[in-house]
């Protein structure tokens, strides 16, 4: 019964999203105030419908009910009642009906915020939103409805993949949706200005917390997704370049970009067609990067099914939007001019270099992804893009990125003496000089990995702490301290978020030029030394847990004499799915990652043993947190609040016919 | 979900092989560092998108113990990559060979970047332009709004 509910309430969300999407539209254009007001009670209602409809489903996956396709092929009794929650969207069906969810629910944040507006560009984003709903509504509804039912109900589920039944997996996907569907209003802001043909300052305010808002959740999506392969393939690799990492990563790059270009339209009112085309990209690529994971077109050990019908509904989909979007772009985009006027030395320019820097790097990270597709349909060459490829190909933009950033974020707007600017940066920049020069002489002709790595680390970190600095001008220290706790927190939001970034380019550097790997047959009792540390086996012992089998290993590392860590690394195997996994044994520290993993037992009586020392491993995962936490100080400015933004906004907004 | 194939390639290849094994490991370190090099810029052929260093199949294990074997044999890199090419084709090459049309693949990023350098470049140039000829103080119907907004 309320299986038939939830999927009566989402038909109904179906009908309401099209009634949504031509009524307001036709109001705007018309000047109806009444067909206007339609959207912002229909929002709410296609919000309110879906919830019931998610939470049908939910409720179906917490009861175990079989007699749903769905819950049979994904769910179990057995199953801990946190991964039957997460269950819910650890499938196609599921996760497509959480990211219409989201997409709903970011359509009634807009109506519920969105009251300083004028109205009809107000009627306009929320109809183009709810025209994304209609499509993502129709694809669910007739290619991967999740509300279908056996005939003959089985007596238990066929289980949960066991590598899904993790706790950094349960939360990573609806971090990523938000971000991915957040940037969905962006690209529903950008048509409807396009229509209004009228792009402002004002404009650019309203923007700029919602590519906050996904740009920080993409951060911990992004973050989580890396932890967890860090921690659950067992290799302790961070980041693979597999397409459907680089499905959400290019989408973090153009919301970075988007971001940071949204400023210029606010303070300076420049850059404003580029803006709009970066919120269509940015959204295009959230649409691309859905194409990749549920097509099965390019192919990714994350994607979900390959099924052709999906493949052909999301390109249609993509199809309509990206170039409905650019087509009233080429229309359109000429009649914006721009305002502001700056000089080739301002903040202006630098933030331009920001933005051809993040866009080059998503469009390289773009073209490795397609690559293997592209070279088999049109050259007929079977061939693989992997990390080598982009690890060449991205790494020097970043860099370049990484070194301008601290230069950028302190130069003033409009004009600006470079010499004054490195004036306030030299301090910095020596601290980040003598940490390379330090580290590349202790370690003396390995890696310049480590050293450059630490270069910018260092030059970032430090530089976000100049920028506050400088920020509260002169004066004795005591009275400078002061201001500083007084600067507004996008201020402190800036310089977080980019001393984040100097912390994950620290964790990956570490990572990758000091780590060290030690691959034996270890006896048990027999200790074995790995770089300064000591490795004993103790013993393998056989253990259970509530849907799996373990061999259980108990492993100690000493430093010296001192006992560091007890680690207890298991080989699992789940007979409702069959199939083994992998848990490695971590010590987790400040300095540094200890990783255990055992693997098959010999003819000899010894184990197959694993020992890697990760250095800085855990500050990759920090520095993301730190990014999404300058995100978030940022978004609760009080100038850039999504409501108090969006009503002074509208009193200062002066229409320009 | 790297793992999720992972774990399809182990059900399929069983018994379980693990990445590298020690048994497969060279005695000469040189060699074997170079042997390790190499793994990293191959693909395991079954198991979708990972290389063979890390993969768990038995046919990664197999290409693992040809590159050693043609190392221990005293070919070069090149040669070793080559080899493989030979049996395996172009697929097992995680690192594309910047030949025909895949050097479009590799100068699409230094072409772009250039492109956008130039575009870029010439607009903020142009805003430098329009700050020189912009015209100084405030137009008329700008000073007649500041007069009425001053009141008399």
């Amino acid at each position: 019964m309320i299986t038939e509910l939830g999927h009566f309430a989402l038909i109904l969300a179906f009908a309401v999203s099209i009634v949504q999407a031509i009524v307001p539209l036709v109001g705007a254009h018309m000047r109806w105030p009444a067909a206007m007001a339609v959207a912002e009670p229909a929002a709410t209602a296609q919000f309110l419908l879906t919830l019931a409809s998610f939470g049908a489903l939910t409720y179906a996956f917490v009861v175990s009910d079989f007699s749903l396709v769905l819950v049979t092929q994904n769910s179990h009794t057995l199953k801990p009642m946190l991964y039957k929650i997460s269950g819910v969207w650890g499938n196609h069906e599921g996760s497509l009906l959480l990211w219409v969810l989201i997409l709903t629910l970011f359509g009634a944040l807009a109506a519920w915020f969105g009251g300083g507006l004028p109205t009809t560009l107000r009627a306009r984003v929320l109809a183009v939103q709810s025209a994304i709903s209609v499509a993502f509504f129709a694809f669910l509804l007739f290619t991967s409805n999740p509300f279908l039912r056996m005939e003959v109900p089985p007596y238990d589920g066929q289980g949960l993949n066991p590598l899904l039944q993790d706790p950094g997996l349960a939360f990573h996907p609806p971090f990523l949706y938000v971000g991915y569907v957040g940037l969905s209003i962006c690209f529903s802001f950008a048509v409807a200005a396009l229509i209004e043909g009228r792009v402002d300052a004002a404009w650019g305010r309203w923007v700029r917390p919602w590519t906050l808002l996904s740009w920080l959740n993409l951060s911990v999506g992004i973050g989580l997704g890396s932890w967890w392969a860090y921690y659950e393939l067992g290799w302790g690799g961070f980041w693979f370049w597999d397409p459907v990492e680089n499905a959400s990563f290019m989408p973090w790059l153009l919301a970075a970009a988007l971001l940071h270009s949204a400023i210029v339209v606010e303070k300076r009112e420049a850059l404003k067609n580029w803006t709009i085309l970066l919120a269509i990209l940015a959204f295009g690529f959230s649409l691309i990067g859905t194409f990749i994971v549920r097509s099965g077109v390019i192919t990714s050990v994350h994607a979900f099914t390959n099924d052709p019908t999906r493949g052909t509904f999301i390109l249609a989909i993509l199809a309509f939007f990206l170039g409905g979007a650019l087509t009233l772009y080429a229309a359109r985009a000429n009649s914006m001019e721009a305002k502001g006027v700056f000089g080739v030395v301002s903040r202006e320019s630098f933030l331009v270099l920001n933005n051809i820097l993040l866009a080059v790097a998503a469009l390289v990270v773009f073209v490795g992804t397609v690559w293997p597709l592209v070279a088999e349909l049109l050259f007929d060459r079977k061939l693989s893009v992997g990390p080598p490829f982009f690890n060449l190909a991205f790494t020097p933009f970043f860099v370049l990125l990484a070194l301008l950033l601290p230069i950028g974020a302190i130069l003033p707007w409009k004009r600006a003496q470079l010499a004054r600017a490195s004036k306030g940066l030299r301090v910095a920049f020596a601290l980040a000089v003598a940490m390379a020069a330090l580290v590349w002489a202790m370690q003396s002709g390995r890696s310049a990995m480590g050293p450059l790595g630490l270069f910018l680390g260092t030059w970032l970190v430090a530089g976000a702490a100049t920028d506050l600095l400088l920020r509260t001008g002169r004066g004795g220290w005591s009275s400078r301290l002061g201001r500083l706790g007084r600067l507004p927190r996008a201020d402190w939001g800036k310089a977080i978020a980019h001393a984040g970034l100097g912390i994950t380019i620290f964790g990956i550097a570490g990572l990758l030029a000091w780590e060290i790997e030690d691959i034996r047959v270890a006896q048990p009792g027999a200790p074995y030394e790995v770089g300064r540390w000591t490795v004993e086996l103790v013993g393998v012992e056989n253990a259970r847990g509530p849907n799996y089998f373990a061999e259980r290993a108990t492993l100690n590392v000493r430093d010296g004499e001192a006992l560091v860590a007890t680690l207890h690394p298991e080989t699992r195997n789940y007979p409702v799915a069959g199939m083994p996994t992998v848990e490695a044994g971590i010590a987790n520290g400040f300095w540094r990652d200890i990783y255990l993993v055992v693997g098959e037992q010999q003819a000899d009586g010894g184990w197959v043993v694993r020992t890697y020392i990760k250095p800085l491993a855990n500050w990759i995962w920090t520095g993301a947190i730190i990014m999404a936490l300058g995100g978030v100080l940022s978004l609760t400015d009080r100038r850039y609040r999504v409501a108090a933004g969006a009503q002074r906004a509208a009193r200062n907004a002066v229409p320009a016919e | 979900m790297r793992k999720l194939i992972l774990a399809l390639a182990i059900a399929l290849f069983a018994p379980m092989a693990g990445a590298v094994q020690p048994d497969e490991v060279l005695d000469d370190p040189v060699l074997e560092a170079r042997a390790r090099e190499l793994s990293k810029g191959l693909r395991c052929l079954v198991c979708r998108n990972e290389n063979i260093d890390e993969s768990n199949a038995e046919l990664a294990r197999d290409l693992r113990l040809f590159v050693r074997e043609r190392l221990v044999a005293g070919d070069t890199d090149a040669q070793v990559l080559a080899a493989v090419v030979d049996s395996y084709g172009e697929f097992a090459l995680l690192n594309p060979r910047a030949t025909g049309a895949n050097l479009l693949l590799w100068i699409a990023g230094p072409a772009m970047f250039l492109i956008a350098l130039g575009v870029g470049g010439a607009f903020v140039l142009g805003r430098k332009r329009a700050a020189a000829n912009a015209p100084e103080g405030l137009s008329d119907a700008e000073e007649a709004r500041l007069k009425e907004i001053l009141g008399p």
